[in-house]
């Protein structure tokens, strides 16, 4: 049966409270999940505060801040800063989303910013999750521009029409925001290939140039890889890049049934 | 020891799910009309005596409409239950069992209300 309930090691107890950094004027309260697999506890959540007039207004700052003047083993990944590496996805006050482009100001939980890792995915530590299977579920897709056709010799031509097909989709970072947002992807995450896979294989799938269509929704027709998106929406409303998974999903349904007929 | 890409890719597709998801959305929409059609004739026959509930069955038109709306409801109810049941039990006998179980269960209900129809309709 599928797990409704966390096993007794993956209870979250009640975490360490860090004091307020002397002389703040203004702080936010973080409280940020923490797990670490030497220490052989229970994950925890502590409490931490930042000082708003030394750190930059993002939850990403915030966090480097705790990193950097309170807490150096807290672990999180995070590069680019600005929205467009997708190192940085993490569930926060509720929702994945980027931790780099959510300001400390736009969470609703009082004033408090809750922070946990990506849900349903192995923890290697603190806020950093296994994507491992997710990346695998990408390379299945084969994310690549497929020919038979002998390359000419400049570049495969692409009309402006068929090429605006492929904006909300090539945008996708692979932050896995949308996939760990999936009920269906937390049920069934490994048979079911998640929105974020499906939705690069949508971007393949409608490339004027690619001459494997047939060969992908081949791959694709499967009550599990596909047919488990229930259109729960839940993916559209967490991509941090405003894209839309479910209608990529729908459109791969319809091409599915369109050639049915 | 089996890498991650393998283990993605399993058993690898099973060509099929479309036959399945087209048949969903058609008695969704068979389901609409026709839940509509049951509803107003459950509506028009309430309060009214046995004979004329069976003189309103015994209608061709209304007794087909009926059937329509029992097969196609129960179709729907069995390709449903079969994902819920897909989607939430993983261990491979249980869910065997289960989904031979959906089958069985949707058969009686569906033949019965058909059969019922039936006895009604032709008044033996």
């Amino acid at each position: 049966m599928v797990q409704l309930n966390l096993p007794k090691n993956s209870r979250i107890v009640g975490g360490k409270s860090w004091p307020k950094p002397a002389g703040a004027k203004t702080t936010t309260e973080f409280k940020v999940y923490r797990w670490n697999p030497e220490d052989g506890q229970n994950p925890r959540v502590d409490t931490f505060y930042v000082d708003r007039e030394d750190c930059g207004p993002m939850v990403l700052d915030g966090l480097i801040y705790i990193k950097s003047k309170i807490d150096s083993t807290l672990t999180f990944r995070r590069s680019c800063r600005e929205g467009i590496c997708g190192s940085c996805a993490m569930n926060i006050d509720g929702t994945n989303t980027l931790a780099c482009t959510k300001g400390m100001d736009d969470c609703a939980s009082g004033g408090t910013v809750k922070i946990y890792p990506l849900p349903h995915m192995p923890v290697v530590k603190d806020l950093v999750p296994d994507l491992t299977q997710f990346y695998a579920q990408h390379a299945s897709v084969e994310p690549w521009l497929k020919t038979d056709t002998r390359a000419p010799g400049d570049e495969w031509k692409q009309s402006r029409d068929d090429r605006e097909k492929l904006d909300g989709l090539y945008e996708c970072i692979l932050c896995a925001c949308c996939s760990t947002s999936c009920p269906s992807y937390w049920w069934n995450g490994d048979r079911y290939l998640g929105p974020a896979a499906l939705l690069q294989a949508y971007r393949w799938l409608i490339d004027s140039r690619d001459e494997a269509t047939g060969e992908r929704l081949d791959d694709l027709e499967d009550p599990f890889k596909l047919y488990r998106c229930h259109t729960i929406m839940n993916c559209a409303k967490a991509c941090p890049k405003g894209l839309n998974p479910a209608k990529a999903i729908a459109e791969i349904k319809g091409m599915m049934v369109a050639r049915q007929f | 020891m089996r890498t991650p890409l393998g283990q993605v890719r399993g058993l690898g597709a099973a060509r099929s799910g479309t036959d399945h998801f087209w048949l969903q959305r058609l008695t969704a929409v068979s389901n609409l009309v026709l839940s509509t059609v049951f509803v107003g004739v459950l509506v028009s026959l309430a309060g009214d005596s046995h004979a004329s509930v069976v003189a309103t069955l015994s209608n061709p038109i209304v007794a087909i409409l009926m059937l329509l709306f029992v097969i196609s409801v129960v179709v729907h109810m069995r390709i449903g239950m079969q994902v819920i049941i897909e989607d939430y039990v993983h261990a491979e006998l249980p869910k065997l069992l289960l989904l031979m179980g959906n089958t069985f269960f949707a058969i009686v209900v569906g033949l019965s209300a058909v059969f019922a129809l039936l006895k009604i309709s032709f008044g033996v």
